[in-house]
């Protein structure tokens, strides 16, 4: 802290668009990626907003059903493909994690731009059909919606997904290798920050489940060219086939999207509680678990489907094993913070708001993996809650407390504390405001994917709308101050939060290979307390 | 790391079996063998994708982790296989309407 910072640094070596846009530097892609999930959460957060309008009146009078259907559709598409899936690991794994682990960068830095703009290219392909007449199966792209009954760009849409999920695998690959290949001298498995773990069983997921979806997606376009009968039933197919085939990608993908979000906690928590992670090898061995188990759970999505009955008990039976790794890690983390002195500063406070919407969102999820009631819950609004708060409530707090515990990293710039705290407060108000009385509204029945309602549900969804509104603010408020600290910001000292790590012992902004030499690692992650009591 | 060099006859050896293999499947295509033919034909094409994994991306040559990932690969397609029979071969099946006329 005493060194000044370095004159030359990732940033300022070069200012031309050029140096950007040919990059090799993990730090600077990772930045390509902050500006490029940015923009598609703007987008998908303008489809919410449109569509909570509509639903604010009981009657479909704002949008025709048709651009509805339109709206939902590219909020999931764009949400899941092109933000959550790419967020915590593009852009915050891509800064931090070769520097957690000591190295100079990933072990394939051009495969890593290429990732880049295989992300980009998938999405202009979504954005051009978004604005040439827009996608209308949902995001889930199930047959027949997207087959027989097609009649919107659906083979493009799907072409844009197909090609985003070559950037998740090259991600994927890169951080395998580069975990395996790339640690400093003396850091140890054991060693590891449990961040680089999360993102180490992400990665495992994104290698092996995305070639699943291509597969998929790739097969609707054969049924349509060739007129082989895969999904259509008329011509010897099976739609539920597509189910299947699609949530063995895409419940693995819950965990693409949630477990890089947990990694983050883990480091937050262990920051701001000045405490070594309660139970570390557990810890990091439910990252590996939550992935594995991940991969048997696709039929609680079918219960409702024509999945036979033994099938859907199996597969229920397994959904609920799965909370157990998850268990793991919220108590783990509540036995790190017991009687441990808590600083609450902004990455902190949204850390908690992670703990208790994850809370939320997964204990719900056990309704749904319940055989039974999940007859009554299916296709309510009680899921699209659930999910909000799994996705929401835990991975985008998740992301936003890591941007903002890394940011006086990447940038070497303070962002207003006040603000900071603010923000994660009006993002929890918000969120649970628009959240909750969707749990209500589900468990009444109100079916999700409808443009108009009942007139008895309507004080709800206002309530949701208002809610949306308040959510909406909170996360306009970060976007202004983050980008006025770049300017405005007082300077960021090389470890302002007083936190161990890798990342932490190089200047902010770090600079252009990460270390002035090779560090040597000594301890474990997290070797608090060795500096005696207290903090500040 | 060490390099294996894999002399150019292996290869040359390695296409010729794999044109081999592709020829026996399009002959075995015009006989009907009744059950066997998805069995025979998957066989086929499990040598060739093995013969091509082992040779031509020298996993034969890699060390015990690239066993490990590439085998993984397979494990996950049995997971896939399995669980979407284990919903199929369970399912009472409705005999279907015979289709409508166009
Ligand atoms: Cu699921």
């Amino acid at each position: 802290m005493s060194e000044p910072a370095p004159a030359t640094n990732y940033l300022n070596w070069n200012y031309s668009i050029r140096s950007w846009l040919l990059t090799t530097d993990h730090k600077r892609i990772g930045l390509l990626y902050l500006m490029g999930v940015t923009f598609f959460f703007a987008i998908g957060g303008l489809m919410a907003s449109l569509f909570r309008m509509e639903l604010a009146t009981p009657a479909g009078n704002l949008v025709t059903a048709d651009t509805y259907n339109k709206l939902f559709t590219l909020h999931g598409v764009v949400m899941i493909f092109f933000f959550l899936v790419p967020s915590v690991p593009g852009v915050l794994g891509n800064f931090v994690l070769p520097i957690m682990i000591g190295a100079k960068d990933v072990a394939f830095p051009r495969l890593n731009l290429a990732s880049w703009y295989v992300y980009i290219i998938g999405g202009c392909i979504t954005l051009y059909v978004a604005v040439t007449g827009g996608l209308d199966t949902g995001w889930t792209f199930y047959t027949p919606y997207s087959s027989t009954y097609a009649n919107t760009k659906v083979i493009t849409a799907a072409l844009g997904v197909f090609i985003t999920g070559f950037s998740s695998i090259l991600t994927g690959l890169n951080f395998i290798v580069t975990t395996h290949k790339l640690r400093a001298p003396g850091m140890t498995w054991m060693r590891l920050p449990l961040f680089v773990w999360a993102i180490y069983a992400t990665s495992l997921i994104m290698v092996l489940a995305t070639p699943v979806l291509a597969i998929t997606i790739a097969l609707i376009a054969i049924e349509r060219a060739t007129g082989i009968g895969i999904f259509d039933p008329a011509i010897g197919g099976d739609p539920v086939l597509f189910q299947h085939m699609f949530w063995f990608y895409s419940h693995p993908a819950v965990y693409i999207m949630i477990l890089p979000s947990m990694g983050v906690m883990s480091e937050l928590i262990a920051c701001f509680c000045r405490r070594r992670i309660f139970g570390y090898s557990f810890v990091a061995a439910s990252s590996l678990a939550i992935a594995i188990i991940g991969f048997f759970v696709w039929g609680h999505h079918l219960f409702v489907s024509t999945q036979s009955p033994y099938a859907g008990m199996v597969f229920s039976f397994l959904s609920f094993l799965v909370a157990i790794p998850s268990a793991v890690k919220a108590f783990n983390w509540t036995a790190t913070m017991y009687k441990s002195s808590v600083s609450w500063q902004t990455p902190m406070v949204y850390a908690m708001g992670f703990m208790g919407l994850f809370l939320i969102g997964g204990l719900t999820g056990l309704f749904l993996a319940n055989l039974a009631v999940d007859i009554h819950l299916h296709d309510t609004y009680f899921v699209v809650a659930h999910f909000h708060y799994i996705m929401v409530g835990g991975a985008l707090m998740g992301y936003l407390g890591g941007l903002h515990y890394w940011w006086p990293k990447i940038t070497g710039k303070l962002y207003p504390e006040w603000w900071g705290k603010f923000s994660a407060l009006t993002v929890f108000i918000g969120f649970n405001l628009t959240f909750m009385p969707q749990f209500v509204l589900g468990f009444m029945g109100m079916p999700r994917r409808y443009y108009s309602y009942p007139v008895e549900w309507q004080a709800l969804n206002v309530l949701s709308s208002a809610g949306a509104t308040i959510l909406g603010v909170g996360y306009l408020i970060p976007m202004i101050y983050l980008i006025w600290s770049l300017k405005n910001g007082k300077p960021a000292p090389a470890n302002p939060w007083g936190a161990k790590g890798l990342e932490w012992t190089t200047p902010s902004p770090p600079p252009m290979h990460n270390f002035e030499q090779t560090p040597i690692v000594t301890e474990e992650a997290y070797a608090y307390g060795n500096e005696g009591h207290g903090h500040g | 790391m060490k390099h294996h060099i894999v002399p150019v006859r292996l290869y040359l050896g390695i296409f010729g079996a794999l044109m081999v293999l592709t020829a026996i499947t399009v002959t075995v295509s015009f006989y009907d063998l009744g059950f066997l033919n998805t069995f025979v034909a998957i066989t086929i094409a499990v040598c060739k994708a093995t013969l091509v994994i082992l040779y031509f991306m020298h996993v034969r040559y890699s060390n015990k982790l690239i066993w490990v990932f590439a085998g993984a690969g397979f494990v996950w397609l049995v997971i896939l296989i399995a669980f979407t029979l284990s919903d199929t071969m369970t399912r009472a099946w409705i005999p279907l309407p015979p289709p409508l006329p166009m």
